[in-house]
């Protein structure tokens, strides 16, 4: 682990690393996308707006997996001090917000023809609306407080702080009564039938695929900037 | 060296602290709004609690099946709302959502007349979390299985 947290030795992974997952990513979900909305069947209640489901689910757990990257990736920052940990965790913040975002608005959309309604604040819509408006304020707090450790460091506190919301998300619909509905898949079964299922983990898949390939591409994108405004300081003084 | 090693492990045991800390206040936090984050109340609550007439109120359960009856205006139903405890008469004057119906999930805003009628002035259908082709569900929905499922057990 620690091996890898020399900037350099990570770019020469990340390089090459980019383009395996991107297009692992483009392919799976081209996949998904073809399977769930030609070949699967419509769903008895539902009908064709079950289709959602293949992107707002995903979008769901990528939403959240990307506060728990930035959690975990503040927590090394704070106890190792890892240059690079603290890199991780802002290039998580965009892709995570924009997955949250997909969420909700494929949830509003599925909402409308099946609920009756585009929103209502039950307490799993809710903790999701809080999770995309905790992304936003960690973007502008990444944006606002300083390269400085100091600033760093008040960022990967906030960074820990906001997952306490995971368990929210994920628990809402089994200790309050909300308008969602509880939870279809578990760790060993599901009560989505089979022939309307398997498009959902390659859709998964492809979805974290391309989020690894944007924090990647962003980390990257985050070290050069850092070399290049160290560079423009020491030209500056010398 | 040693130093730098012991005010590492420090870090550590303090962002655990931390963590565990965190955890804490979170658990007694949603313990706390249990009840008051519950998104509708059961027809059980309603006995239970004496909402009063008027209060607006959010109230959830399953379409009693065959309860549904339309009033000779033609814009009015009349339904039952059960949670398997306790049953609550709807009424309500409008447009449902096209997966309301008996048997299904149900969450009506409104408020309750003197006489303990509830008057919805809004309908939402409630999905729940099974997905299933036509052919499956022709097969499975012979046997009643949303008010024996495991969810409405869980609602007891």
């Amino acid at each position: 682990m620690h091996r890898f947290a020399n900037p350099a030795r990570f770019l020469s992974i990340a390089r090459p690393l980019t383009a395996w997952f991107g297009w692992g990513g483009a392919v799976l979900i081209a996949v998904a996308l073809v399977g769930g909305l030609l070949i699967t069947p419509s769903d008895y209640l539902q009908g064709q707006t079950v289709r959602i489901m293949y992107v707002h689910v995903p979008s769901a757990w990528l939403g959240m997996a990307g506060w728990a990257g930035i959690a975990a990736a503040s927590f090394a920052q704070l106890v190792w001090r890892h240059p690079l940990s603290a890199v991780a965790a802002r290039a998580m913040a965009t892709p995570g917000a924009v997955y949250a975002a997909i969420c909700l608005a494929s949830g509003s959309i599925w909402g409308r023809p099946t609920w009756g309604t585009w929103w209502e604040w039950d307490g799993r819509l809710t903790s999701m609306l809080v999770l995309l408006f905790l992304y936003i304020g960690y973007i502008a707090l990444a944006n606002s407080a300083g390269k400085d450790a100091g600033g760093q460091r008040i960022t990967a506190i906030y960074g820990m702080v906001g997952a306490v919301n995971l368990p929210v998300i994920h628990y809402s619909v089994l200790w309050w009564r909300t308008l969602h509905q509880g939870q279809s898949i578990g760790l060993t079964s599901s009560s989505i039938d089979r022939s309307l299922l398997w498009p959902l983990p390659l859709a998964a898949l492809g979805f974290t695929l391309l989020f690894g390939a944007i924090v990647l591409m962003r980390m990257r994108a985050l070290l050069a900037d850092m070399k290049v405004e160290a560079r423009m300081k020491r030209l500056a003084t010398a | 060296m040693a130093t730098r090693m012991k005010a590492k492990h420090q870090r550590l045991t303090l962002a655990l602290l931390a963590v565990a800390a965190l955890i804490g206040a979170a658990l007694l936090a949603m313990s706390a709004l249990k009840d008051q984050a519950a998104y509708f109340y059961t027809p059980s609550d309603v006995g239970r609690d004496h909402l009063a007439p008027g209060r607006a109120v959010r109230l959830g359960g399953m379409v009693t099946k065959g309860s549904i009856t339309k009033l000779p205006d033609g814009v009015t139903i009349r339904f039952l709302v059960t949670d398997g405890a306790a049953t609550v008469p709807v009424r309500f004057s409008g447009i449902v959502p096209a997966l309301f119906k008996e048997g299904s999930g149900v969450v009506a805003d409104g408020r309750f007349d003197a006489t303990g009628l509830f008057v919805a002035d809004q309908i939402l259908a409630k999905h729940d979390e099974r997905y299933m082709p036509p052919q499956v569900a022709g097969a499975m929905h012979k046997s009643d299985s949303i008010e024996t499922g495991p969810k409405a057990k869980a609602l007891k």
